[in-house]
């Protein structure tokens, strides 16, 4: 390849160097806060420094316990209007971002341009400003299309959250990601979850193992925990790794997983899309799992208390045992129940924008409101 | 006032063509330079064109335009574009095969020729080297070599099979004709839409290789080599191509290269706010591919700059890159953004008059437009030639606004640019057709 040794290498800016967890050293004066509180939008996830993602995580430990109340919900985006725009069909993310929306009092509106105008032939900006000609404040964007969130939040005044686009990101997963491993780490460590900070990143080894090529989710966790100081390996055949990962914070690339597995205290599985085991990008389904699924007998060699995640939807017996999934070491089912809290703290930091509460006085606050 | 008509003095400027660089007036009458010096004398009744602080120079000739007619004239017409070239500096262009229904036939170059008698700059065609520009059966090149097609290419498209390439460039052969090749192997490009390396893998668009243009640069060397036939490269993006083109004509083979405007600018790093103005095919490359581009044009390995001209409606651009179609438009901006690229400091370096020779004679040449093949484009400024002038202010500092331009679409990546040197006036046979930067109609 051609791509030579460029100095200016990313598409957004190079995630920060791992910051050191609990420091809030002085940023260098031109570099505006990086945190959601303030910002118009969440299109990536270079968008957030290190405390912008504990900013996210705190909020979510608060609004995530609405969830355990007996009417779970409260009124931060009472008379707010969120739109999720789904021009490709993604039920599970759907229904995470509009059910964190309806239990702050959010009013949503679902746009499935799967099944509307943009099939008629109307384009995807006709359609978006249509839409916020209604009165909205925020689009929660999917489309098969990397880019198209970023287009969405040139052509309106309203706030856009990135809820995947094409190949690029899918930064509300990588963030739920996060949330996740920093529950369990708390966990392990007797740490109660609103004191814990994102610490427990510093050095934690994960291992990616799947399609990184076609991966938003990948593409958004290795900047989320490159941010947060976690050493990353990609681990997959080489047709499935991305053309040049150069510039990407990760420690290694691999395409041997044996290896790599005992050293893991995270292994995150990526969805295997089936259609690639078809002799084009694998040569069958069978022989990718024979060298990259998480077998019981592979989920053997990992250390105690390593953490399996998958973003799901997951084939089970392709890239995770069933028998796996269900163990106890599997994390799968509370990055679905994290989901919530977390696109809860998503859209209350950039729709409340600097009056939004900083996560100790919101949590005082909403003890207050629940008591 | 007495009205000489067809009478024209370019009064002032510094004349620059093949044969080296001179103060002169040049008179223009009925449609021919009559004279090339010092202090004419202006005749009564002559227009009068001042050419202070200018050059004056063959006409701009370019390679490669997209006039969208027939078939996509929301885009462009024949008018459009040529107005566009005129106030470029061109005085002729080679109309692109890739319209709707394409240039595979004679009545088809027929009707495009025919409304390039009324344009603003001569309009050449290159005709399809396939039937529908389908890669599979022989266009009718014989047929369309009669009506004075020289230069054929399948452009948007290129040949994917070596066996029907073969047969193309042994036919042309026999018609003395050109084949320009649009350099992309489909198995490696197909569905990709911008440079495929760090930044689309960090940006997650599905990328074309280097090697997709390159694999068939290296193939259709070889299919030169084989049949003796002439291959004209378009639009070379990669500094592997250009290395390999440079090999073959030192082996003295029948090969020349055309580079862009934008692929001598611009890298991918356009693209890291997905902005589909700067999608284009083949997309930009890198800071390398950008500095080997313009080091082969000082080293005159590079036959002709050539705009890719190529323009889209608004709404086809105000899209995700994944739906928006490639290309940008050239015309206007090509002079400039070429000067600025090759020229003196901070470009290649390239002195003025040998910028021009990519611009005006040399692909004159190519295109079998210029005197050596019965043509009337790319000079010399000498007695007896046809007028097909541009006089150029290569200090004429102007900013790019697009709802200024002359085409009928906006997808410049200039937009908003300050560029630097400008056609003050373009003569097509004697006629001003350009007047201080104002198209005459």
């Amino acid at each position: 390849m051609s791509a030579g040794p460029l100095a200016e290498l990313s598409a957004t800016p190079a995630p920060s160097a791992p910051a050191r967890a609990g420091t809030a050293g002085p940023s260098p004066a031109p570099t505006p806060p990086r945190g959601l509180a303030g910002a118009r939008h969440l299109l990536s996830m270079a968008d957030l420094d290190a405390g912008g993602i504990e900013e996210v995580l705190r909020v979510a430990d608060h609004l995530g316990e609405v969830v355990h109340r007996s009417i779970p919900r409260v009124q931060a985006l009472r008379g707010r209007t969120v739109v999720s725009l789904f021009a490709e069909e993604s039920t599970r993310t759907r229904m995470s971002f509009e059910t964190a929306a309806r239990r702050m009092s959010a009013d949503v509106l679902t746009f499935n341009a799967a099944t509307s105008s943009v099939k008629k032939g109307e384009s995807l900006r006709d359609t978006v400003e249509t839409v916020a000609a209604m009165g909205v404040d925020a689009f929660v964007v999917r489309h098969p299309a990397a880019g198209a969130p970023a287009l969405v939040s040139r052509w309106v005044d309203a706030h856009v959250v990135n809820a995947g686009d094409g190949w690029h990101e899918h930064p509300t997963q990588a963030l739920l990601d996060c949330y996740t491993i920093r529950q369990v780490r708390a966990e392990a460590d007797g740490v109660p979850l609103p004191s814990a900070g994102v610490g427990c990143f510093a050095g934690l080894r994960v291992g990616i193992v799947g399609d990184v090529r076609h991966s938003r989710v990948a593409r958004s966790l290795v900047l989320a925990l490159g941010t947060l100081g976690a050493q990353v390996t990609l681990i997959a055949p080489g047709t499935l790794l991305p053309p040049s990962p150069a510039g990407w914070p990760v420690a290694a690339v691999s395409s041997d997983l044996d290896p790599v597995l005992p050293e893991l205290d995270v292994v995150y599985l990526l969805r295997l899309q089936l259609e690639r085991g078809t002799g084009e990008y694998l040569p069958s389904a069978r022989e990718y799992t024979a060298g990259f699924g998480l077998t019981a007998r592979r989920a053997a060699c990992l250390r105690p208390g390593a953490v399996i995640m998958h973003a799901g939807p997951m084939n089970r017996g392709v890239e995770i045992a069933a028998e796996v999934a269900d163990a106890a070491g599997s994390a799968v089912l509370r990055q679905v129940t994290n989901g919530v809290a977390v696109r809860m703290a998503v859209l209350y930091l950039l729709l409340t924008g600097e009056e939004a509460l900083g996560a100790d006085e919101l949590g005082r606050s909403l003890g207050v409101a629940g008591a | 006032m007495t009205s000489a008509p067809g009478t024209v003095v370019v009064r002032g400027g510094t004349v620059v063509d093949a044969t080296g660089t001179r103060r002169a007036d040049v008179l223009v009458a009925d449609g021919v330079v009559a004279a090339v010096k010092e202090g004419l004398e202006v005749p009564a009744g002559a227009t009068v064109l001042d050419a202070a602080d200018c050059l004056v120079s063959p006409g701009l000739v370019d390679l490669h335009a997209h006039l969208r007619q027939p078939g996509a004239e929301e885009a462009e017409c024949v008018e459009t574009g040529s107005r566009a070239a005129a106030l470029g500096g061109y005085t002729a262009v080679v109309a692109m095969p890739n319209t709707d229904p394409p240039i595979d036939s004679a009545s088809v170059a027929t009707e495009v020729l025919a409304l390039g008698e009324a344009a603003l700059c001569r309009v050449a065609v290159a005709g399809a080297i396939t039937v529908g520009r389908a890669g599979t059966r022989l266009a009718p090149m014989a047929e369309l070599a009669a009506l004075g097609v020289r230069l054929f290419t399948d452009d948007g498209a290129g040949v994917q099979d070596a066996g029907v390439m073969r047969r193309a460039l042994e036919y042309a052969r026999g018609l003395g004709v050109t084949l320009g090749q649009h350099c992309e192997v489909d198995a490696l490009a197909a569905g990709g839409h911008m440079h495929e390396g760090a930044r689309s893998s960090r940006l997650g668009v599905p990328g074309i290789p280097a090697e997709a243009e390159e694999l068939m640069v290296a193939r259709d060397i070889a299919l030169a080599r084989m049949t003796g036939g002439r291959v004209h490269f378009l639009h070379l993006s990669t500094a592997r191509s250009l290395a390999m083109v440079a090999a073959a004509k030192a082996e003295g083979l029948a090969v020349t290269a055309e580079v862009t405007p934008h692929h001598l600018t611009f890298t991918d790093e356009r693209l890291t706010g997905y902005d589909a103005l700067f999608k284009v095919n083949p997309p930009l490359r890198t800071d390398e591919d950008v500095a080997a581009l313009r080091a082969g044009c000082a080293a005159g390995q590079v036959d002709a700059v050539a705009t890719d001209h190529a323009p889209h409606p608004p709404e086809a651009k105000d899209a995700p890159l994944a739906e928006a179609p490639p290309g940008m438009l050239g015309l206007e901006t090509a002079l400039a953004a070429t000067l600025a690229a090759l020229g003196p400091a901070p470009g290649a370096g390239m002195r003025i008059e040998d910028v021009l020779a990519l611009l005006s004679w040399r692909p004159a040449a190519v295109a079998g437009l210029d005197a050596a093949h019965g043509g009337d484009q790319g000079g010399p400024v000498a007695p007896g030639m046809a007028a097909n002038l541009c006089v150029l202010d290569p200090a004429l500092a102007w900013e790019v606004d697009p709802a200024r331009l002359a085409s009928r679409s906006r997808n410049t990546p200039w937009a908003g640019s300050k560029l630097t040197g400008r056609a003050r006036h373009t003569i097509l046979r004697g006629e001003p057709v350009v007047f201080d930067g104002a198209a005459q109609r």
